[in-house]
């Protein structure tokens, strides 16, 4: 049986209690995107700025459960200075992870979750991906698994429609 | 801290509950969602038993022996239904999926054939979404105005304007008690207001019913809605009632079998009330099932359950209060007796599905959520609340579980 340890980890509290890149950007010239879970009232609410197809920086807002709170957060360090493309990758690897069927037949998201780490570059890559990874708990708790992930499908509409845009 | 809080309805109550015996997440469970749904005694699951297992077939047209018998189960319980809430007559009582439908119903087939774009209808801020929805729906089609009687801060209908938002109305639809604050409405005297101005009065006594003493006259509701599934009985059974002119006057809801007397190539004549508004086989063993509620709850003595929960309801207050100080607000009225045993709350700043999911690591299960309610969350300025509901199995042991479990959560989310 899961306990909630598995879900409230250390690092996911911490970026519960301080989260990071919390805020607003002015639009435009960023772009916003809103996240809704009509289950529980969550918000998260996003704007980024984008240069070429790089995010080049990105603001939370909104408010909600530790989970998806903590989850937006930690997408938020993990996302800025990424091009579209990986973060695409990034998002697949995390709702993988994210998925029950996933979770049955092993690895297979954490090992592209490190794949797209690695093509990261940067120095705190490893750290942030640590922190991703903490959430894979959630899925021991289905009925969280949309609080996990309300900030990354609000992310995926906003690059689709900047995708369009051009 | 144990102590009974009611002479009438004790610890054997609970005993009656099989669903209370069994543990969660190896802690006995301790069940505070009633308002959601109410858990079964074994006089409901042993008669819907029964029925399946010695009575079962369809209702109404069958001339064998246990047809007969199973539409003589069926319209017992529709006389057990009438008694309950002192209808004048066994056929005012509708059996419908839910109170959701039979909301639905009243909206379609008496608004559908009274309201037209000159007209109004006058709900409040803190009805549940199924007393809102189906009157959105309707005006979206028939352009009538939907007003609102506000809340005040501590959860109150304000019913400073109402005369002025009654005038030229013509229905008031509201709930008896609120399902997000517990709120006791003064039915009468807005069944009394609706009337002066012209309009009729429908209550949603979804919360009500279940609780208190009813009385359809005393209320001087038009229609009334109540739901099985949260006064003991089963799932799948709700109830409309309503005066029969008003009944015999209005058009059918759904078509098909039952609710006919003739069908022809060129159209239907209508069955008699309340036959008119049945169509297709209805839940049968639920109905069955909701008459065995009926008569257990009328065994308990609904003055005995409201004088059980009053006591409780004060009890959780100050224990949680007590316990837990500052750290707690509960919405809605601070004085038991204008309130049912619904405690929404706010603990710290900790969000409620959190608390709810460490409630239920100790077996306690709370609901957390906008409990179909937004435009009321929208007026608390909160988007979700944990909510805490008690009834007749509920003792003060449940209540120093939940104080007890907050501090678990405290614990957790402390900074």
């Amino acid at each position: 049986m899961a306990g909630l340890e598995d879900l409230y980890r250390e690092i996911i509290l911490d970026h519960y209690r301080n989260p990071r890149n919390r805020g607003e950007l002015e639009c435009p010239p960023a772009q916003r995107s809103e996240g809704f879970n009509p289950l529980c009232g969550d918000e998260v609410v996003l704007t980024f700025e984008m240069d070429g197809d790089v995010v080049t920086d990105l603001r939370v807002g909104g408010y909600g459960c530790s989970i998806s709170q903590a989850s937006a957060s930690m997408m938020s360090a993990a996302v800025i200075g990424k091009t579209i493309d990986e973060i695409r990758d990034l998002t697949r690897s995390f709702k993988a992870m994210m998925s029950i069927h996933e979770e049955s037949i092993g690895g297979d998201g954490t090992e592209a979750l490190d794949g797209a780490g690695e093509s990261d570059g940067s120095t705190d890559g490893a750290l942030r991906l640590g922190d991703l990874e903490a959430l894979r708990g959630v899925v021991k708790f289905p009925v969280r698994i949309k609080c996990a992930t309300l900030g990354w499908n609000a992310l995926a509409t906003g690059l689709d429609e900047t995708a369009e845009g051009e | 801290m144990s102590a009974r809080v009611s002479p009438e309805i004790d610890g054997a109550v609970k005993a009656q509950f099989p669903l209370l015996e069994r543990s969660v997440h190896g802690r006995p469970i301790v069940y505070l969602d009633s308002a959601a749904s109410s858990q079964k005694p074994m006089a409901v699951l042993d008669a819907m038993d029964d029925y399946y297992r010695t009575v079962n077939a369809n209702v109404h047209r069958g001339a064998y022996e246990i047809a007969a018998a199973a539409t003589e189960q069926m319209e017992q319980a529709r006389a057990d239904v009438a008694r309950f809430i002192s209808a004048p007559s066994a056929d005012e009582i509708v059996f419908t999926k839910n109170a959701t439908e039979a909301m639905n119903l009243v909206a379609r087939s008496w608004g559908g054939s009274n309201l037209g774009p000159a007209d109004a209808i006058v709900l409040t801020e803190m009805e549940h979404h199924a007393n809102i929805v189906p009157w959105h729906i309707l005006a979206a089609e028939r352009g009538f105005e939907i007003r609102w009687i506000p809340i005040t801060h501590d959860g109150c209908l304000d019913l400073t304007d109402l005369d002025r938002l009654l005038d030229g109305a013509k229905l008031l639809s509201v709930t008896a008690m609120s399902n997000v604050l517990g709120t006791l409405n003064p039915i009468p005297r807005l069944a009394a207001a609706a009337h002066e101005a012209g309009a009729l009065l429908s209550v949603d006594a979804s919360q009500y019913v279940p609780h208190l003493p009813t009385d359809v006259g005393e209320l001087g509701a038009d229609f009334m809605v109540f739901t099985g599934h949260k006064m003991c009985g089963p799932t799948g059974v709700g109830v409309l009632w309503a005066r029969m002119e008003l009944l015999d006057a209005i058009p059918p809801f759904l078509g098909g079998g039952e609710m006919i007397l003739d069908v022809t190539k060129e159209g239907f004549r209508p069955n008699t009330v309340p036959h008119k508004f049945e169509a297709g086989t209805p839940p049968i063993a639920e109905i069955v099932g909701l008459g065995a509620a009926v008569r257990y709850l009328e065994g308990l003595g609904m003055d005995a359950v409201r004088a059980h929960e009053v006591s409780l309801t004060g009890y959780a207050l100050r224990t949680l209060t007590d316990r837990h100080g500052d750290d707690i607000t509960v919405h809605g009225p601070s004085e038991p007796a204008q309130r049912g045993g619904v405690l929404s709350f706010v603990y710290r700043d900790v969000h409620p599905h959190d608390i709810s999911q460490v409630l239920d690591q100790s077996g306690v299960c709370v609901r957390a959520g906008h409990h179909c309610a937004k435009p009321l969350m929208r007026c608390l300025g909160v988007t979700a609340t944990t909510r805490a509901s008690l009834y007749v199995y509920n003792d003060t042991s449940d209540i120093d579980s939940l104080a007890d479990a907050l501090g678990e959560v405290g614990a957790l989310f402390g900074h």
